[in-house]
Order: structure tokens, then C-alpha cells, then sequence
């Protein structure tokens, strides 16, 4: 094995990292656009020439999450186990708002009959709207500890509800998560389109980056301040095979801060969350959709590590148990599996990368109306 | 604390609905994947527009019902951790591998390019479009070959092994993991079934508008390819898919004895009992018709090996329940702190059977202090009721040599150029077209329905393995599954029906209607 235990782990967290990252670049613009729907279309025309810009691409994009949710349960089990069976009710609405899509993009422009292409986009709607959200407020959630304990068998017990997940800071985070993809969403339709709806992509560009700062900023002043964080006060050696009771863990004000007081030049990642943003809100303004579109990508990279930073090596503190919390040292799959996924990893995402690309460089270009009725039978 | 028996039921049932569910989507694209890129490599090779028109046509009824197989994929996905928190933690190590792989090898590929090949059309070449069409079909497929390893080392876990500190099963072999023999069996069985699903749709379909007189040519050219390629697969998923799966692990031995209602070992070669209803109350199957050998010749290949009866299988289970509990005190030690060489050797000793103590947790939390009568009803548990076995068993062979009849007669005809004369055949390949379907849904209870009481043979039991959860939770989950997925459901079969009754003038190319 060329890495030691210790080392994997640390990869993985990256590798997850890596893989939300992904999942928000490429079908965080498909949840945003989905939301931006019927808002952005105003009539039939309009609202096929939003869809067919992602219609043939999106399913691609959709495997991200499937394959995080496939890499999660390879190399952090327990964790794959804790958080779908805590977040049961918001994991199930999730699911049932993502069912729209596939047969949303899909069935939509096979009927003619305006009710049933309504209803549709309605349904597009909710499947953009409702994971963008809760995705978001589960991470909120994340930082704040949510209540969980393992019993002797490793069996896990969650005792909060779905209510209790929509408290004001949980969907703080949500409406952060929220507006980045609306607003990293309707600037690849700045990418994919021209003329009025453009225009409206690039107004909800500038509203949705705007409530993104200042959500983004607001989240960080209540974390440093009023939110307690976790601190590991023993464990075994992360290079041995450990389970989450084998620690003890103390709930601190203000540990959450403690990796970039240590590091400070981790405070990268929120500035490039910031900066990200801005740029993309200038750039798309200028008229350079895809400048703009490389931003908000950095913007989505520096968010989600900001998060990520903030609570390593926690992965989900447990706030009624904090020994139970779940960390990258504990909750991990044995040396060998980690090692096995590594070059899975490794040798697959090159050539998923490769490919995707492949396919977006041959259906690159403007999608408008005339597009739409030249292929009026082919286009959803 | 176990789950309540309620909770266990309920989350069956939602798995149980939900795969089924899914597996209604899985094998046409299986097997309609591999029909385009045959459709479309005769367009190629012959530049004869009706194949591209064909591969199109048919690709419009594959796109209506990839749209499902995505949709209710997505939960099986995630419905481990939702539903079975326990048996993620338990196995992750050794499950979750397959199911990420399958992500990132298979999932990727089918998903990137399925958009390319509906939308790709005028911007590539032929050539770069067909190659895009064979790597949907090699997608999809690699897909099923990842989800059956998974499924298959829950039938037969080989490879993996239990670490009594973190309280799981390890993977000790990728390799074993990989070549698992049941996963191979399942994995020809399953493709093969697609692909006879995806043919039987085409030629029934075709059929149909050869009785109504209608786009001739078309119909006649798709029922040449599903009637050639229907036949090879209906062959494959008998010869190779066969019983010889079941030999293999302690789970697949009490199925093969289920399925054939053999309640006591018969002496070898076993005869095989092809009709006749079995009494659970009497262990005896009323009214038998046996067929002398045969059994013992599929199941074992082999005139000599002996076939172990339910029975025998029963006993044997007991005495491991026994050891289990042995395990299980071991066990506890361990857990307690009492690390010593001796408690250590106790429970490998015994650790093997550690599954069938965990058996009797359903009878007592303790597992050690089992009365006579509780390990008696956990051995009964180790069996799964007959009746249903041995029925949902024959309905699937059943169909299955209906559907191989069909596609020998259509081939010969096919063959004779006769087979727009026979109007009896095109009827009957027209009304078979469910066939497939439930015997594939059949298939899939007699596997999983067979594996009770575990969730992974001898390693864990279903009662086990739930999430903690309330149930009303799972009962609203429930509800919604079904609600949502009857909708789109009653959707599909809408825009099915409206696709195929239109046919090929669909495309609106201008060659096709209803003269």
C-alpha cells in the first residue's frame, strides 16, 4: 500500500470534497435553472428553450450525486448510515422533488396540451427548489451538531425531528445553498442562450448573487460567533481502525474557527467563496457568461470547503452524544477498501472528466426558438 | 434496542415495492441499448435510412422508459442508509464498494452519453454516433454487472470477514468480491433477461402493426433482429441461468430446496418435482408429478452429489444456531473488555455461525440464554415459507419457455419470409409482450424473497438490519413512493401507448403513416 491509514483518510475527505464540488459545478446549474423555471420563461417557447439547454445533459450531471451518495457509503459507511437515517423525512421530500426530473424533461414536450406542460414545469420547478434548499439546510444542521448516539452494537439513534432541521440558522445555510446555484444556474443559461431570456438570466444573476453575499457573510458572523463548535479532546491513532465511541469529544465555543486560526491561510476558501461571487456578478454583467461561469464554479468550491474546513475532521457532530460524532479518523471504511476505491477514484475521474467534456464541446452553442421548431420533434 | 417487528415489516415492504418497481425499467434498457447499437450498426454498414429510422423510433420508447429506470434508481441508491442504517454500518466496508464503482464506471457513462445519442444526431458522424449508442448499452450493462456483484455477495458472502471492534463485516478480498460465482450466474441470467424483455417488446409491438397492415417494412426488419437476437438471449437465460447458482452458499441451498419443495434429502441423483402443491402443515408436496434425475442433473451437474433436503437443512441450521450462541458469549466478552487469547480463539471458533446467534434476537435480547423452544422457531426461521417459492418459481420457468416458443417460431418464419402470414403468432407475440416481465419480477422474489430471513446469508438478519426509526415515518415514505410512482407510472404507459400507436410516423421523416 504506497499510503498509510492516516493519509487515505485524509485523501477521502478530499475526495468527497472533490465530488460535492462537482455535483455542485455541473447539477447545481441544472437545480438552479430548475427553479429559475417558470420564472424565467414566460411562455412555451421560452420555458423549451430553458429546458432543451440542459436537457441533453443533465442526466450526466445528476450521477455526480448518485456517485457522491455511492462514495459516501464506500468510504464513510457509518456516516452514509447517521445522516440518510437522520435526515429521513428531508432525505425522502429530496428524493420525491428529484423524481420530477428525469420524467420532467423527458414527458414534458411529448403532449401538447398546455395543462400537462404546466404541471411539468411546476414539477421542474419543485425538483430545482427543493434540493437546492435542503441540501443547504442540512449543512447548516451539520455545523450546528444534530442528536445522535451509537449503543453498544453500533447501532445509531437519531432523536430529532424534520421540524427541529428548519431552525433559522439551518435555513440560513439553506438560502445560501440556494441562491448560489440560482445564481451559478442562470448563468449557464447566459452561456446556452441569447436575447430576452439572457437578459432575464443576468437580472437573476445579480439578485441571487446579491442575497448570496450577504447570507454567505451573515453565516460566518453567527458561526464565530454564536455557534458552538466541537474539538476531539482524545482518540486512538488515526492510523489505526477506530469507531466513534473510541473517542471523546467536548462541545467549545468557538472551535469551529480553530483550523483557521491554526491555518490562516485556509481563509482562502471564504474569500474565494466572496470574491468568486462578485466576479461572477461583474462578469456576467459584462457580458462574459463564460468568465462569469468559471467564478461562480470557484465560488461554489470555496463555499463548500469553507464548510468542510470549518468542521474537520468532524463530518456530523453529534450534539446529544458529542463521542458519538462522526469524524474522518472514525467513520471510515478499513485501509484496504479506501485503498481499492483510491485508484477507482483515480482512474475513473480522469475519464469521466474527459468525456463530459467531449460531450459538451459537440452540443455546445445557443439554444433559441428557431433551434426549438427546426427540431420541433427531437427537442424536449 | 432491535427494531420493532412492525418497523421490519414496513421497511420490507417499502424495498420490496420499490425494487420491483424499478426492475419494471431495468431490463428494457438493457436489453433495447443493445438492439439500437444492432439497429444502428446495420444503418452503418448498409446506409439504408429505414435502420436509422428504426433506431430512432425504437430510442424514443427507450428515452420514455430510461426516464423511469433514472427515476426510481435514485432511491435504491439511497435507500440503504434511509432504511437499513444498520446493515449499511454492517457491511458498508464490502457493499458500498460495488455501488460506487458502479457510479463511476457505469452510471457516468450510460447517463453522459444517453443525452448525446438523443441529441446527437445531425452533430456527429455515423460512425461517432453509433459509438455513442454502444457505450449507453455498454453503460447500462456494466451498471447491472456492479449492482450483482453487490446482490450477489448478499447471497453468497465470500470475501469478507467480521472485526469484533468495529462491529462489522471487512472486506478481506476484492478479488473474491469480484468472481463471486453467484454474482456471475445472476449477472448473464439478469442481462439475458433484459435483453429478452427488450425483444419481446419489439416483436410484439412490430407484430402489431404487421395485423393492422401498417408500416410493413419497418416492422418486418425489427422483427427479424428482435425475433434472432430474442431467441440467442431466451436460450441464454435458460441454459446459463439456470439452477446451477444454487449450489453455491448456505442461502442458495435452502432456496434450491424451497423452490423444488424437497423437504427431506433425496437419494442422488435427486428427481425433480415438476407440478404439484406443496403442504407447509405436513412437510409433503400433495399430488406430485416427479421427473426422475433431473434435478440432480441441473442442480449439480453430476449423477453423485447429493441435493440436501429442507429438513436436513433445518437441522444443520440449528446445530450452527447453537454455535452461534457460543459466538455470541464470546462476543460480549470481547466487547466487554475481556480481550484474553482464550476469548479470542472461543469466538474465531465459532465466529462463522455468529450470524444464526443473531437469529434468536428476535426472540431474546440476550441470545445466550435462548430457551429449547426459541432456538427451535429461529431454525424455523431459516427456512422461507415453500408454497411461494415454489410457485413464483414456476410461473418464471413458465413464461420462460413461452417466451423461448414464441421466439423459435417467429425465427423459423422469420426465416421462411412467412411471418407476416401468420396472424396466430403475431396475436400471440402481440399479448405475450408482459411476459417477460413477470417473469423477471417472479425471478426476483423467488431470489430475495428466498434469502429470508437475511439480509446478507448467515451473516445478518433482516429483522436486524433496519434504520431505527418510527414507522409512521416509513409509512409516509411508503405512501409517497406509491403515490408518486403510480402517477408517473400511469404517465409512462400513456406516452408508450400514444409512441407506439403512432409508430414510426412519429418521427415525422414522411415515409411512414397509416397506409
Amino acid at each position: 500500500m504506497i499510503f498509510d491509514y492516516e493519509t487515505l483518510k485524509l485523501i477521502w475527505w478530499l475526495f468527497v470534497g472533490v465530488l460535492l464540488v462537482g455535483f455542485a459545478i455541473t447539477d447545481g446549474f441544472d437545480l438552479g435553472i430548475g427553479a429559475l423555471l417558470p420564472f424565467l420563461g414566460k411562455n412555451d417557447n421560452e420555458r423549451r428553450v430553458i429546458i432543451n439547454s440542459i436537457g441533453a445533459t443533465w442526466e450526466g450531471n445528476q450521477v455526480w450525486f448518485v456517485t457522491a451518495g455511492g462514495a459516501i457509503f464506500a468510504a464513510w459507511p457509518i456516516v452514509y448510515a447517521t445522516a440518510f437515517s437522520g435526515f429521513y423525512i428531508a432525505l425522502m421530500l429530496t428524493l420525491f422533488a428529484l423524481f420530477f426530473r428525469p420524467v420532467g424533461f423527458d414527458y414534458r414536450s411529448k403532449v401538447a396540451d398546455p395543462r400537462w406542460r404546466s404541471a411539468w414545469d411546476w414539477g421542474l420547478f419543485a425538483g430545482g427548489f427543493v434540493p437546492a434548499l435542503i441540501f443547504g439546510v442540512a449543512f447548516g444542521n451539520l455545523l450546528q451538531g444534530v442528536p445522535f448516539s451509537f449503543d453498544n452494537d453500533v447501532r445509531v439513534t437519531y432523536t430529532g425531528s424534520f421540524w427541529q432541521l428548519l431552525n433559522p440558522f439551518g435555513l440560513l445555510v439553506g438560502v445560501v445553498s440556494l441562491s448560489m446555484l440560482l445564481m451559478h444556474g442562470s448563468i449557464y443559461l447566459q452561456i446556452r442562450t441569447d436575447g430576452v431570456i439572457a437578459e432575464r438570466a443576468r437580472r437573476a444573476t445579480r439578485i441571487a448573487g446579491a442575497i448570496f453575499i450577504a447570507c454567505f457573510i451573515i453565516a460566518g458572523v453567527w458561526i464565530m460567533n454564536w455557534i458552538d463548535g466541537y474539538h476531539i479532546t482524545s482518540m486512538l491513532s488515526a492510523n489505526v481502525e477506530s469507531i466513534p465511541l473510541d473517542k471523546s469529544v467536548e462541545k467549545v465555543a468557538g472551535a469551529w474557527m480553530n483550523n483557521y486560526h491554526s491555518h490562516p491561510l485556509l481563509w482562502l476558501a471564504p474569500l474565494l467563496g466572496i470574491a468568486g461571487a462578485v466576479l461572477a456578478i461583474v462578469l456576467s454583467g459584462a457580458k462574459k457568461p463564460i468568465m462569469s461561469f468559471i467564478s461562480s464554479s470557484v465560488m461554489l468550491t470555496g463555499v463548500i470547503f469553507t464548510a468542510g474546513i470549518a468542521m474537520f475532521p468532524f463530518i456530523m457532530p453529534s450534539s446529544s452524544d458529542p463521542r458519538s460524532s462522526l469524524t474522518i479518523w472514525d467513520s471510515v471504511s478499513t485501509h484496504k477498501t479506501l485503498q481499492i476505491m483510491f485508484w477507482v477514484v483515480l482512474v475513473f475521474l480522469p475519464i469521466i472528466l474527459a468525456y463530459t467534456s467531449w460531450v459538451y464541446s459537440v452540443l455546445r452553442g445557443k439554444i433559441t426558438v428557431e433551434t426549438i421548431h427546426a427540431n420541433d420533434h427531437n427537442s424536449y | 434496542m432491535i427494531p420493532s417487528p412492525e418497523l421490519v415489516d414496513v421497511s420490507r415492504l417499502q424495498f420490496a415495492t420499490t425494487a420491483l418497481y424499478h426492475f419494471l425499467f431495468v431490463p428494457l434498457t438493457l436489453g433495447l441499448s443493445f438492439l439500437l447499437v444492432i439497429m444502428e450498426s446495420v444503418y452503418v454498414m448498409t446506409g439504408k435510412e429505414v435502420y436509422k429510422d428504426m433506431t430512432r423510433f425504437w430510442g424514443k420508447l427507450f428515452g420514455i422508459n430510461f426516464a423511469l429506470g433514472v427515476t426510481t434508481g435514485l432511491t435504491m441508491e439511497f435507500q440503504f442508509g434511509t432504511n437499513w442504517a444498520y446493515y449499511s454500518h454492517y457491511v458498508g466496508d464490502v457493499f458500498g464498494a460495488p455501488l460506487a464503482i458502479e457510479g463511476l464506471m457505469a452510471f457516468f457513462l450510460e447517463s453522459t452519453f444517453v443525452g448525446l445519442f438523443f441529441f446527437g444526431w445531425d452533430k456527429l458522424s455515423k460512425e461517432k454516433h453509433l459509438m455513442v449508442t454502444f457505450l449507453v448499452a455498454v453503460g447500462s450493462n456494466l451498471s447491472a454487472l456492479w449492482i450483482l456483484i453487490a446482490n450477489g455477495w448478499m447471497q453468497n458472502p465470500v470475501g469478507a470477514e467480521f472485526n469484533y471492534h468495529s462491529m462489522r463485516m471487512e472486506m478481506t478480498s476484492f478479488t473474491q468480491l469480484l468472481f463471486n460465482p453467484v454474482a456471475q450466474v445472476k449477472f448473464v441470467h439478469t442481462v439475458s433477461a433484459g435483453y429478452v424483455t427488450a425483444s419481446m417488446f419489439v416483436l410484439g409491438i412490430s407484430a402489431w402493426y404487421l395485423l393492422i397492415g401498417r408500416d410493413k417494412g419497418f416492422a418486418m426488419r425489427s422483427i427479424a433482429i428482435a425475433a434472432g437476437f430474442g431467441l440467442a438471449s431466451a436460450l441464454s437465460v435458460i441454459v446459463l441461468g439456470d439452477e446451477s447458482g444454487y449450489t453455491a452458499g448456505e442461502v442458495q441451498r435452502v432456496k434450491l430446496a424451497a423452490i423444488e419443495a424437497e423437504w427431506h434429502t433425496q437419494k442422488a441423483p435427486a428427481a425433480i418435482t415438476a407440478i404439484g402443491f406443496p403442504n407447509e402443515a405436513t412437510q409433503h408436496t400433495d399430488y406430485a408429478i416427479k421427473i426422475p434425475y433431473l434435478l440432480g442433473l441441473i442442480a449439480t451437474r453430476s449423477v453423485d452429489e447429493q441435493i440436501t433436503g429442507i429438513t436436513e437443512l433445518r437441522e444443520e441450521n440449528e446445530t450452527r444456531i447453537r454455535d452461534g450462541m457460543v459466538a455470541y458469549a464470546a462476543l460480549e466478552k470481547l466487547r466487554a473488555g475481556d480481550t484474553s487469547d482464550a476469548t479470542k480463539a472461543a469466538f474465531e471458533k465459532s465466529k462463522a455461525d455468529l450470524g444464526y446467534g443473531l437469529l434468536l434476537k428476535r426472540y431474546t435480547q440476550n441470545v445466550t440464554d435462548a430457551t429449547e423452544d426459541q432456538i427451535r422457531m429461529a431454525a424455523r426461521d431459516t427456512i422461507p415459507k415453500v408454497a411461494p417459492m415454489f410457485w413464483t418459481f414456476r410461473i418464471m420457468v413458465a413464461a420462460g419457455f413461452m417466451i423461448l416458443f414464441i421466439f423459435s417460431a417467429s425465427f423459423y418464419y422469420v426465416a421462411k419470409r412467412t411471418i407476416a402470414e401468420k396472424r396466430w403468432l403475431l396475436r400471440l407475440a402481440l399479448y405475450s409482450i408482459p411476459l417477460p416481465w413477470i417473469a423477471a419480477e417472479m425471478g426476483w422474489i423467488v431470489a430475495e424473497y428466498g434469502r429470508q430471513p437475511w439480509t446478507i446469508s448467515g451473516i445478518l438478519p433482516t429483522s436486524l438490519s433496519t434504520s431505527n426509526l418510527d414507522p409512521s415515518s416509513v409509512y409516509f415514505s411508503l405512501a409517497g413512493f406509491v403515490g408518486f410512482y403510480t402517477l408517473l407510472l400511469v404517465a409512462e404507459m400513456y406516452l408508450m401507448f400514444k409512441y407506439a400507436h403512432l409508430g414510426p410516423q412519429s418521427l415525422h421523416t414522411g415515409q411512414y403513416g397509416n397506409a
